[in-house]
């Protein structure tokens, strides 16, 4: 019954449609105000409309408290935009974690992406108590139960509607041990992710050494990988990408290219500078993606423009990616 | 071992209070090797506290005792005929002496004048580590002899988050990745494969999350109830 009712579709959403189709995906990260605005989620996801298959919406990021994934989700919704709504195991036990995917299966979402969250110790409530009842492995296996076996995670049965989602994951191919990347995600294959969103690629000899492994591993068939992009906007960000943030592998090159983009514009002239900056990171995000496109067992590109949505359109439109297929 | 570490004296005086007959009462065992509350540790707060209160023109009287361990009835029950003469006791034992004394002694408030801080051990002169949390079903045998349950800081059962860069965790850097250790463990043993089992979720409630635990042996007791 439930096959019939979604055609094959495990969930049926755009995002499943697009990847099952063969084309090459491309999502977008939409990150909710800190504060009860409708207004923020409305203004960021008319800047994505018909420019991505599908939009995260961040649950908490970075630790910082912003309005709900769901609720956004929902907002987003109203604005045209299919959202991949997150969910951490940070802030929310089994029992809050299910309540809350049943809520969003019922109000339309159909594309959820599994996290362990950042430590609160990063965020605007350090002192708070953290949950992690459950690890991102865990909630994979979860969810899948849920939609494919009609299971709550204790055994008991969902009478009636069960939450339909697509199931996604995050991998991070640059942190340590780097060995056990490969295998962390077959882990989360097995558990029963549908596809998979990397940590932002600027180190390509390492992705392509990862992803090596993940096709000899034969993964790329039973997981869809979006590669991570992340514009850089400015030199002062690329060096603190690569040097202060945990599990970030940034390449000289690109440090190197963002500082040469602003040679010859006067200190003085911020604006200018800014400019230069974006540009060039845009120019790189491009390069990239159509580098990326070339490598083995990638799916699609998942864009992280993080407070800065308007970049989104000129990556993907450079990167020859529009108009976006319709499925 | 237990490990504690004293609290700052202003927080000690303002639990006093306006008590002015004060009891110091160490603990010789765990809190004794950790250097927080054992008998020269009570020595040296109780001359703090008389000299501080008489420079804040309210002298205190403060005696000092420390017995061998204060979780344990048979050691503090000699204590209780001189209780009566105190206003508070100030415990430097862990928080299980503190409510050992209060259980025993409800006639006089005892307070807690260390932090208790965790189950661990000395790693060098100076330096004590978390090992250990209590969580009721120990997961050693799964892990290589490394505990993900304290030392990792999400509590991970299935391997490292995306924070793990240089063998250290993405909350600190003076804190090792418990999984990369776990993983090091892991080659070493030429054992990789054991990771790679998916390991369903814990059952807390063994943990402090199932209530205040408690553990009864029938064969070891003396009266047995029907
Ligand atoms: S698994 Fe549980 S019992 Fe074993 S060392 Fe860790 S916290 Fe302690
Ligand atoms: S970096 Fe290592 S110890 Fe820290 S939370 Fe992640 S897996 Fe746990």
């Amino acid at each position: 019954m439930a096959e019939e009712r979604t055609n094959g579709y495990k969930s049926g959403s755009n995002l499943e449609k697009i990847l099952r189709a063969g084309h090459f995906a491309v999502t977008a990260e939409l990150g909710p105000p800190q504060s009860a605005d409708p207004e923020v989620i409305r203004h960021k996801a008319r800047l994505l409309r018909g420019v991505v298959d599908a939009v995260n919406i961040t649950d908490n990021q970075t630790a910082i408290v912003r309005m709900s994934s769901i609720a956004s989700a929902v907002l987003a919704m109203q604005e045209g935009i299919e959202p991949i709504v997150q969910m951490t195991c940070r802030d929310r036990n089994r029992l809050a974690i299910q309540a809350d995917l049943l809520g969003a299966s019922a109000l339309g979402v159909r594309n959820l992406l599994c996290l362990t969250g950042d430590h609160q110790s990063f965020g605007n409530h350090p002192t708070a108590k953290n949950v992690h009842d459950l690890d991102s492995i865990q909630l994979i296996r979860m969810v899948k139960e849920m939609r494919d076996e009609g299971r709550f995670q204790c055994g008991d049965e969902i009478k009636g509607v069960v939450p339909r989602f697509l199931i996604g994951a995050a991998i991070n191919p640059f942190a340590d041990p780097f060995e056990f990347r490969p295998y962390r995600l077959a882990k989360k294959v097995a558990a029963g992710v549908d596809f998979i969103q990397t940590q932002i690629v600027l180190d390509m000899d390492r992705f392509r050494e990862f992803m090596k492994r993940v096709v000899d591993m034969g993964l790329h068939e039973k997981v869809y990988i979006l590669a991570g992009i992340g514009p850089l906007k400015s030199a002062g960000a690329a060096r603190y990408m690569r040097d202060k943030v945990p599990g970030m592998l940034v390449a000289d090159e690109y440090v190197e290219r963002m500082q040469a983009a602003v040679k010859g514009i006067p200190k003085e002239d911020k604006k200018a500078r800014r400019e230069a900056w974006r540009q060039e990171g845009i120019r790189i995000a491009i390069e990239q993606i159509q580098e990326i496109k070339e490598i083995e067992g990638v799916a699609g590109v998942h864009i992280m423009a993080i407070e800065w949505e308007e970049a989104v359109k000129p990556i993907v439109e450079g990167a020859g990616l529009l108009p976006r297929p319709e499925v | 071992m237990i490990v504690g570490e004293q609290k700052p004296l202003e927080e000690i005086m303002a639990l006093l209070g306006d008590a002015r007959k004060v009891l110091v009462a160490g603990c010789g065992t765990c809190v004794t090797v950790c250097f927080a509350g054992g008998e020269k540790e009570v020595g040296i707060l109780a001359s703090a506290l008389r000299m501080k209160s008489k420079l804040e023109g309210h002298p205190m009287e403060v005696d000092e005792v420390t017995v061998q361990r204060q979780c344990e009835w048979e050691y503090i029950d000699p204590l209780k005929p001189r209780l009566k003469d105190y206003d508070a006791v100030l415990s430097l034992a862990c928080g299980i002496g503190v409510q050992a004394m209060n259980e025993r002694f409800p006639d006089v408030l005892t307070l807690p004048g260390l932090n208790t801080t965790f189950l661990g051990l000395p790693m060098e002169q100076g330096v004590w580590e978390e090992r250990c949390q209590a969580c009721g079903d120990c997961i050693l045998g799964l892990t290589f002899g490394i505990c993900p349950i304290a030392r990792c800081s999400k509590q991970l059962l299935n391997g490292p988050c995306g924070g793990s860069q240089n063998g250290v965790c993405e909350v600190d850097p003076d804190i090792p990745c418990a999984w990369q250790l776990i993983w090091e463990r892991a080659i070493a043993f030429g054992q990789v494969e054991r990771l790679l089992e998916i390991q369903p979720p814990k059952n807390w409630s063994k943990s402090r999350d199932g209530g205040p635990r408690k553990i009864v042996r029938e064969d070891l007791r003396l009266t047995h109830t029907e």
